[in-house]
């Protein structure tokens, strides 16, 4: 009887469910939450189980990751809380569900402007915000970001949403610099050049400049890295082998950098392996699995950097406090509605 | 005594009404917790909206609902017509395979078409071969990442819920009028348009109520296309301006324009009666067509199932082989696709007895008591996955820190996070969220049991318990299996609240898909993509057979008449 085989199913679903509630942590256990894919952070996380025996139990929450963590309140099991981006990492410390770390190791592997001065989160690695020009079409070796609101380049940019934290992590560092008024300005210029809607990923970005839809578009540097590699496919190595990678320049300063970084959960039941795996994430080996893993920038000084990624130059990180930034980031998604990038 | 039987059978009444009521708090308590957050203030962040965020988002969102209602409405209505009425080549085919959309999700689909579509993709590189054209750029196509892209696309998985709704009617409750309108002169077409569409409107109504509450809600199309919803707003606000207040103040408002809509359509009906009588109807009679209009027919009904299944269903199989061919088979796919099922199959069976306590309740009770009840008990459609998640999370690990204070006190150990972090949690979830598939899948079933057998079951000693499981379940059985698989193909399709609500180490096939999407192109998904499609695959087609018209059935006992 069909009926009752739901009732059955549905009875041990339940069960299911319930058996894999995660009641007790055990001392050799540490829980992440991310925003960050842990596809892309397995080998990082393997590597340190292998190395201090802790298990990482991890799970890849989108929207809402600070919302499921505050609900939870004192239960939470969550002892590490991974942001793909600053601006998350930053409303997650204002939302009052981190907490401190004091560590040497972390304090003397990550450069100041890098991390909290109260501990409450440290940067694991960097990404460059790139313009990609396509190989055949611009002959363009250098670009700065003020330049992509050139009339020169009408229809000709492809990017993704303005409301993507990527994006607005730019706006917001244009909005920093030279004020809400030319930052506004500026967005407008680069919305008129825009030669589809400002939708997708960055991947996409390199696919319509091959396919002809645009000349030059807006990037991160460790998509390149995957594109060129051929971890994605051979459709996409010629996506990547079809652009120019540039870093490009705010006039007279650097290159804008976005980061992807952890803290410690207020409520973390296994703080001290929390810490230990933020220090092993700093450590040479993790740092190093960052850059020819992942295609990112260590944080780490002197660590090296994976050879696709070096090809570009050398990467010269804006001067920009990264929390100034993070302050201009509401205003730099009210621009986006504004001008109406995304329409 | 028959005073004692009756004040029984009204307090038994009451304890349906009773259930009712509790099933609509359920499915308030997370729309109560949006009130909440939304009473935290937003600060300074209307002015914002009304002058840049919602203009957009009305205009966008309008058109996107009118273009969706159109083109699902005109194809499930033309296409329910043209195999419940004529007599076509494939007929027999398209009467089932018209469904198959139903199995590929929004989100999906817009990823498949606009790889499909795309300069460097096989139509624009077949075509510039065949025109010899060298460079992408000297063929120009309008780029499906468009509102009017966006409402094709929708419009071509979303038109089987209108389809499936116009087509019972058609089948079931038209045939007699349509017979008389053809005696009284009619011509084909005039019957159509002046008796048995009138006569379908609230089916109708109801199926392109669901598609456009799917529409309205939609995060990964949109977003995906360019197209600035409601639903995509809500999340910009949110995420970007770090607001849920906010977040929650539009999606609330966005419930009350859902709310008027759906109140305004039951209001234009108001005053009619729709049943088809008590009598079982036979089913119409095929027309036959000829071999012009035979064409017409099939090309009608093939351009659909074409569209919205066989063309990204090719893709993601020629994706998923290449992906095989290149990464190998993830060993996880297995234990994902078990996940999705058991929880689909979970969240549906809950689903279906919610449904049927309100739609029995609402049946018994005269007051508008439980009408209320399971109008309130299908709001969870209405609102974005996330959203409604978050609304979720707030009361369910509130109840959880609760209840583990209290048991910590008692007994000495805590309960933990027992729902909020379990899988319960997300059962409850597509509970509350499909709750309008099951409630208004057994209405309509109900609808159609005329109140003459509950009082001749009544007459006859049988209480309303007993009439409801010996009269009306029975017959019931048609309309609760066709709600169990749309809510359960509904369920597998779920992404954003699976996401959000999902315990440690869990992983369906929906966020297997939407990890590899957030890691890479979503080619990597494209194996967890077609078995999402070939899951959902079974249950529909088992809907289309359990639907068969009477005529294709095997006759019963030919020749005893």
């Amino acid at each position: 009887m069909p009926g009752l085989g739901i009732v059955r199913g549905a009875v041990s679903g339940v069960f299911m469910a319930l058996a894999a509630c995660p009641l007790a942590a055990s001392a050799q256990e540490v829980n992440l939450y991310t925003t960050r894919e842990t596809g892309l952070i397995q080998p990082l996380l393997d590597a340190f189980t292998k190395s201090t025996s802790i298990k990482v139990n991890a799970i890849f929450i989108k929207d809402g990751l600070i919302e499921r963590v505050k609900a939870e309140g004192p239960n939470s099991p969550a002892d590490v809380l991974m942001t793909v981006d600053f601006g998350g990492l930053i409303d997650a410390v204002d939302q009052g569900v981190t907490q401190p770390v004091r560590s040497e190791a972390l304090a003397s592997a990550i450069p100041a402007n890098l991390r909290d001065p109260d501990g409450h989160w440290y940067a694991l690695s960097l990404r460059a915000r790139l313009v990609y020009v396509s190989k055949n079409r611009v002959p363009l070796t250098a670009i700065t970001y003020e330049e992509l609101a050139d009339p020169k380049w009408k229809g000709k940019i492809c990017i993704r949403s303005g409301q993507h934290p990527y994006n607005t992590a730019l706006i917001a560092a244009y909005i920093a610099r030279y004020g809400e008024a030319n930052a506004e300005a500026w967005l407008r210029g680069v919305k008129a050049n825009l030669a589809r809607k400002a939708t997708g990923g960055d991947r996409e970005v390199a696919r319509d400049i091959l396919g002809g839809i645009c000349d030059i578009g807006v990037g991160n540097s460790y998509y390149v890295g995957l594109m060129r590699s051929g971890k994605g496919g051979p459709d996409q190595l010629k996506w990547g082998d079809a652009i120019n990678p540039l870093l490009p320049t705010f006039k007279g300063g650097g290159t804008h950098v976005n980061i992807s970084g952890a803290a410690v959960a207020k409520h973390s039941p296994n703080k001290a392996n929390a810490q230990k795996l933020l220090e092993y994430l700093v450590s040479n080996e993790a740092q190093g699995l960052y850059a020819r893993v992942n295609y990112e920038y260590p944080v780490r000084n002197g660590a090296a950097v994976e050879p696709i990624i070096a090809s570009f130059g050398a990467l010269k990180p804006d001067s920009l406090d990264l929390v100034a930034i993070a302050r201009n980031r509401k205003q730099a998604s009210i621009l986006v509605d504004k001008v109406g990038f995304d329409q | 005594m028959s005073v004692v039987r009756a004040s029984a059978q009204r307090s038994d009444g009451r304890g349906w009404t009773l259930a009712s009521l509790l099933v609509a708090a359920v499915v308030l308590a997370p729309i109560a917790a949006l009130f909440a957050i939304a009473a935290q203030g937003s600060g300074d962040l209307w002015p914002h909206l009304l002058a840049y965020v919602l203009p957009q988002a009305v205009h966008d969102t309008a058109l996107l609902l009118l273009g969706v209602g159109v083109v699902t409405v005109v194809i499930g209505v033309g296409t329910a017509w043209l195999v419940t009425t004529c007599r076509f080549p494939g007929r027999g085919f398209f009467d089932w395979a018209l469904l198959l959309p139903l199995a590929v999700p929004t989100y999906i689909v817009a990823f498949a078409y606009l790889d499909i579509l795309h300069p460097l993709g096989p139509i624009q590189t077949a075509l510039r071969a065949i025109l010899a054209i060298n460079d992408p750029r000297g063929l120009w196509l309008p780029d499906v990442r468009s509102l009017p892209g966006c409402i094709l696309l929708l419009g071509f998985v979303l038109y089987p819920y209108v389809y499936l709704a116009a087509r019972a009617t058609f089948l079931m409750q038209s045939a007699p009028a349509l017979e008389v309108a053809r005696t009284l002169g009619a011509g084909s077409f005039a019957t159509f348009l002046r008796v048995a569409l009138p006569l379908a409107r609230p089916a109708i109504a109801v199926g392109a109520t669901l598609a456009l509450l799917e529409a309205l809600n939609d995060i990964g199309a949109s977003e995906f296309l360019g197209v600035r919803t409601f639903t995509v707003s809500i999340y910009a606000t949110w995420v970007n301006r770090s607001s849920l207040p906010g977040a929650a103040q539009i999606a609330l408002v966005m419930l009350a324009a859902v709310l008027a809509l759906v109140l305004l359509e039951r209001w234009g009906r108001r005053h009619r009666q729709f049943s088809g009588g008590s009598r079982r109807s036979h089913p119409p009679a095929l027309a036959e067509l000829s071999g012009i209009a035979s064409i017409g027919a099939f090309a009608a009904c093939s351009a659909p199932v074409l569209i919205g299944f066989v063309l990204p269903t090719a893709h993601l199989v020629h994706e998923a082989w290449a992906r095989i061919g290149f990464i190998g088979l993830s060993s996880n796919i297995v234990i994902e696709a078990r996940n999705s099922v058991l929880f689909a199959t979970a969240a549906t069976a809950v689903a279906l007895a919610l449904g049927l306590v309100l739609a029995h309740a609402a049946r018994l009770d005269r007051s508008g008591l439980a009408d209320a009840a399971a109008r309130v008990g299908s709001l969870g459609y209405a609102i974005p996955g996330t959203v409604l998640a978050v609304g979720l999370l707030v009361p369910l690990a509130t109840f959880d820190n609760a209840l583990d204070a209290a048991t910590r006190q008692v007994l000495g150990f805590g309960t933990g996070l027992l729902i909020s972090g379990s899988g319960a949690a997300l059962v409850l979830a597509y509970v509350i969220r499909f709750l309008a598939i099951s409630a208004g899948g057994v209405e309509a079933g109900y609808a159609k049991i005329p109140a003459s057998l509950d009082m001749a079951a009544r007459s006859l000693g049988e209480s309303t318990r007993g009439t409801m499981l010996r009269v009306h379940l029975p017959l019931l059985k048609p309309s609760l299996g066709a709600a169990a698989i749309l809510v359960f193909v509904d369920c597998m399709k779920e992404l954003p609240a699976t996401l959000l609500l999902r315990p440690f180490g869990f992983e369906t096939l929906a966020t297997h898909i939407y990890a590899e999407a957030a890691r890479g192109t979503y080619e990597d998904g494209a194996v967890a993509a077609l078995m999402i499609v070939l899951v959902g695959l079974g249950p529909v087609v088992l809907l289309a057979r359990m639907s068969q018209p009477p005529q294709l059935l095997p006759p019963a006992r030919s020749g005893s008449v």
